[in-house]
């Protein structure tokens, strides 16, 4: 096989048929704010530990909502939970709530994901 | 109301009097296509269309990767203006999707932004001393070969179908991003019911394949091509599409857009080679044509001479098939009158 320099990327696409959308369910009832995230980023802007450990809410609200578990524990124990995200959120999001509420879903129903 | 409903998804396409500028990557790609048209709409269709030998770049490309802005742009759209002004059309037509959709986002931008046009009017006087009018329509090629397609047909001398077993043959139709997706109002049938190169391929005995990925990017993308890192996502997109198209056993793609002829092209010689796999039953590839090639060879026009020679995916079997008469020996025929010899390249 010839070597072109670069290699065919693997496909990302997701079929929302059949991602694991039940903890982003249960997220939703447990936080009903979550619902009203437009993935505007300023949670992950205003962000102190983004500086120090690439922290990012949005990635972590977008890894549960897409049912992509793998690394969404190591994630969420990067946030220092100091709250900068939840006073600069245009629609009042609460993400600290949004946070623990993840981090608690993520023990109790998929312990095997929670492995740091 | 369905009629003024419908009324959005048409697009007025002049009858005469065309002002052509032709592609900067289409001319070295494939240099016959453009040759082809004029000679479609000027001998074929005896229609007046000016081949100006003073056009140049509409920065695209440079545009597209971010390394020309957008002043500078609109000023050199100006100046082709100005150049179709100075020749008395008021009809622009470019070769190129990327140009057409540039000119169409310009045009737009001075619509809402006269500040902008005076800007525009301001810079070239300044720097060529010349002055221009917005064209009255900007008008793809690819539009008029569509609007004169039943006058086409009568001249033909083949159609889209298998001459063994008078079937139509299984065409893939695809239709580059900035002609439909950039102003989907100055397209045929709008973004959603792109119909120019299917109603050519329907008209001219075809069947239209609607395939799962129909309607997605074929990869080039300007800066996913041009930085070397990106191009596995280039052809990744690419190869989405070719496994969607394969179980519908295509007999041939055709294209609208300079890049997406390339890439589609290209990129299945590409993907034989890095994983050993094509997307034709004979191992071949799926021939790859452009609309003007698709058209001269059904007017009867020696393969040769609109370049298909110059194609990664080999038409003959495509040839073979429609019953295309060509001859072998001429396939690399030069200017001189000699062969070329590829020996040593």
């Amino acid at each position: 096989m010839k070597n072109f320099g670069f290699k065919i990327s693997a496909s990302r696409q997701l079929d929302m048929d059949t991602i694991q959308s039940d903890l982003y369910e249960k997220l939703i009832q447990l936080e009903p704010t979550a619902k009203r995230c437009l993935m505007c980023g300023a949670c992950a802007a205003t962000c102190t530990a983004a500086e120090i450990n690439g922290f990012n809410f949005r990635y972590c609200h977008l890894l549960m909502k897409r049912g992509i578990l793998d690394n969404l524990a190591k994630e969420l124990s990067k946030c220092m939970l100091c709250g900068k995200c939840y006073m600069v959120c245009p629609r009042e999001i609460n993400t600290r709530s949004i946070i623990l509420k993840m981090k608690a879903l993520m023990t109790e129903t998929t312990p095997k994901h929670y492995s740091l | 109301m369905e009629r003024k409903f419908w009324k959005n998804y048409q697009k007025d396409i002049p009858d005469n009097n065309y002002y052509y500028e032709r592609s900067c990557i289409r001319q070295s790609f494939f240099p016959g296509s453009e040759t082809t048209f004029l000679r479609i709409v000027g001998d074929v269709l005896g229609k007046q269309i000016e081949d100006d030998q003073n056009l140049h770049t509409c920065t695209g490309i440079g545009y597209h990767a971010d390394v020309v802005p957008f002043e500078t742009t609109q000023t050199i759209i100006a100046r082709l203006f100005s150049l179709m002004s100075e020749k008395g059309y008021r009809n622009f037509v470019p070769s190129c999707v990327t140009s057409f959709g540039l000119l169409n986002e310009v045009v737009e931008t001075w619509k809402h932004f006269p500040e902008e046009l005076q800007q525009t009017r301001d810079f070239l006087k300044q720097a060529t001393g010349r002055e221009f009018e917005i064209p009255e329509y900007i008008t793809h090629p690819c539009d008029i070969i569509y609007k004169f397609r039943k006058e086409l047909k009568e001249k033909m001398r083949f159609q889209i179908v298998n001459q063994k077993t008078g079937e139509p043959l299984r065409v893939v139709e695809h239709i580059g991003c900035h002609y439909s997706k950039v102003f989907p109002q100055a397209v045929i049938g709008s973004a959603e019911f792109p119909q120019v190169l299917a109603g050519m391929v329907e008209e001219w005995g075809g069947q239209v394949i609607d395939y799962p990925e129909r309607r997605h990017c074929c990869g080039f993308g300007f800066r996913h091509y041009l930085i070397m890192a990106n191009r596995g996502y280039s052809i990744a997109n690419s190869r989405k599409k070719f496994e969607s198209m394969e179980p519908y056993h295509p007999d041939f793609i055709v294209t609208n857009c300079p890049g997406c002829t390339m890439f589609l092209d290209r990129w299945q010689y590409t993907i034989k080679e890095m994983e050993g796999k094509t997307y034709d039953k004979q191992g071949n590839g799926i021939p790859v044509l452009t609309y003007e090639e698709m058209t001269g060879l059904l007017l009867g026009f020696n393969p040769w001479d609109l370049g298909l020679q110059l194609h990664q995916i080999s038409a003959e079997p495509l040839l073979d098939k429609i019953g295309i008469p060509y001859d072998k020996e001429q396939k690399y025929l030069g200017k001189s009158g000699k062969i070329i010899d590829f020996k040593g390249f």
